[in-house]
């Protein structure tokens, strides 16, 4: 999915523009732990999620991933944007609940990670 | 790299450009404005003077029409030299809001044939012009920066990426230390930042560096969520490996085996509400280290060993 059309789908705000509409997005995902993003982000992936601390972005730097999703509407702080802008990544507001907009995305063809195993031992 | 393959990528940066890039980053913001009292011969010595074809009138930044070249000559013909200049303009203005992106006015200039437009702010009020000369200047110069930055990268990465090369010695390693405060949340990260611009700059394989970063980032969280004096983190790069250390002097741990158990946590809820402290720390370090070695006592800190063994093949 390209940019562009996730952004219509989620009839989303760009806060910080740092990729072009016709920039790819090859998967999503959605996580509001930390965590789960360092476990199971994957480069490039558009990470949606309702947490909007600057810790977001340096997960996301992390990651590899480009495009972060803020979802119900929050506002970000200015902590964060400054980050975003530095690290050269994407930062996208939209009005859905986390639930509608993973499930308007994952309708209009964006693919997640598929069914994932977490084990002591597994990479 | 062939010229070709430079051609293309040019072109890429310029549409970036244009789609990332806001008009008030673009437009003169010295605007020749005509006032609604002036004549049109008045007009026609002002483009003459100022060397335009064209110009914005308004009254105290409100604009009420555009006046251009085409205007002028076709008023003169009328003989309405002497007539006010808003019997001449055109009244239909096509303006462009100064935070759309720059691709919209590339549209209007480009193919719609309009050689400038004015730029409003939300409450109309005139605070600029774009013309396809300012465009083209604004983009060019944009170009040169990113073109600028990139090189200077390149530069940083061609330095580092020699060191083991340039520096000779039985075993060379290059060591990185990093202070972390406790409870600095919103700086929380910044070592763990520059430890992946550090590997990408040595050109270390892209999903080691990756693995590192999660590593390194996990354990800085670790030092600024549950100590209660910070710690470091140590990077010891050699040619093959990479060894590192994230030590503390904090409370240590009471029972190690418990603590390596995903999902077992002893964050306070403030980092929880974070998104951090959910216990998978530790079992994330373990993935994605070659090695991992938690050596602690209450009461005598804490020492987190990872390896990662490189591959120089790539």
């Amino acid at each position: 999915m390209k940019l562009r059309e996730l952004t219509e789908v989620l009839k989303a705000d760009i806060l910080v523009e740092n990729h072009g509409p016709d920039e790819d997005i090859p998967l999503g995902g959605a996580a509001d732990l930390m965590s789960d993003v360092l476990a199971f982000g994957a480069a490039g992936m558009a990470l949606l999620t309702g947490l909007t601390n600057p810790q977001v972005v340096r997960t996301a730097e992390m990651a590899g991933i480009n495009v972060i999703v803020l979802v119900r509407d929050k506002n970000a702080p200015p902590e964060t944007i400054e980050l975003a802008r530095e690290l050269e990544i994407t930062l996208i507001r939209t009005s859905y609940t986390m639930y509608e907009a993973c499930g308007r995305l994952f309708s209009a063809g964006l693919p997640g990670l598929g069914v994932v195993k977490i084990r002591n031992d597994s990479w | 790299m062939t010229h070709g393959d430079m051609t293309v990528q040019e072109i890429t940066k310029v549409q970036e450009l244009i789609y990332t890039t806001r008009v008030e980053d673009v437009m003169a913001t010295d605007v020749i404005i005509v006032d609604p009292s002036m004549t049109v011969a008045d007009v026609r010595a002002l483009m003459k003077e100022k060397h335009i074809s064209g110009a914005p009138v308004a009254e105290n930044r409100k604009i009420v029409g555009i006046v251009t070249m085409t205007d002028i000559i076709r008023a003169m013909e009328e003989g309405m030299l002497y007539e006010p200049v808003t019997t001449a303009m055109t009244t239909q203005v096509k303006t462009v809001l100064k935070d759309s992106v720059v691709a919209e006015v590339a549209n209007s200039l480009g193919i719609k044939g309009f050689s400038r437009l004015p730029v409003v702010d939300h409450d109309g009020m005139l605070v600029g012009i774009v013309t396809t000369g300012t465009l083209i200047k604004s983009l060019l110069r944009q170009m040169d920066r990113s073109f600028q930055k990139n090189e200077a990268e390149k530069l940083h990465t061609y330095r580092a990426s020699h060191i083991f090369q340039d520096i000779v010695s039985d075993d060379t390693s290059l060591l990185l230390r990093f202070v972390v405060d406790d409870k600095d949340f919103s700086n929380a990260g910044k070592a763990s930042s520059m430890i992946k611009r550090a590997l990408q700059r040595l050109v270390v394989n892209p999903q080691i560096v990756r693995r590192v970063a999660v590593a390194v980032y996990e354990a800085e969280m670790n030092l600024v969520i549950h100590t209660d004096v910070g710690g470091e983190i140590l990077v010891d790069i050699r040619k093959d490996k990479l060894s590192i250390s994230a030590v503390d002097h904090g409370p240590g741990i009471k029972d190690l085996k418990q603590v390596l158990q995903p999902g077992y946590s002893t964050a306070p809820e403030w980092i929880r509400d974070m998104g951090f402290g959910a216990g998978m720390g530790l079992a994330n370090i373990k993935r994605v280290s070659d090695m991992m070695k938690l050596i602690s006592e209450p009461g005598g800190g804490t020492r987190l060993d990872l390896v990662f063994n490189l591959d120089h093949s790539q």
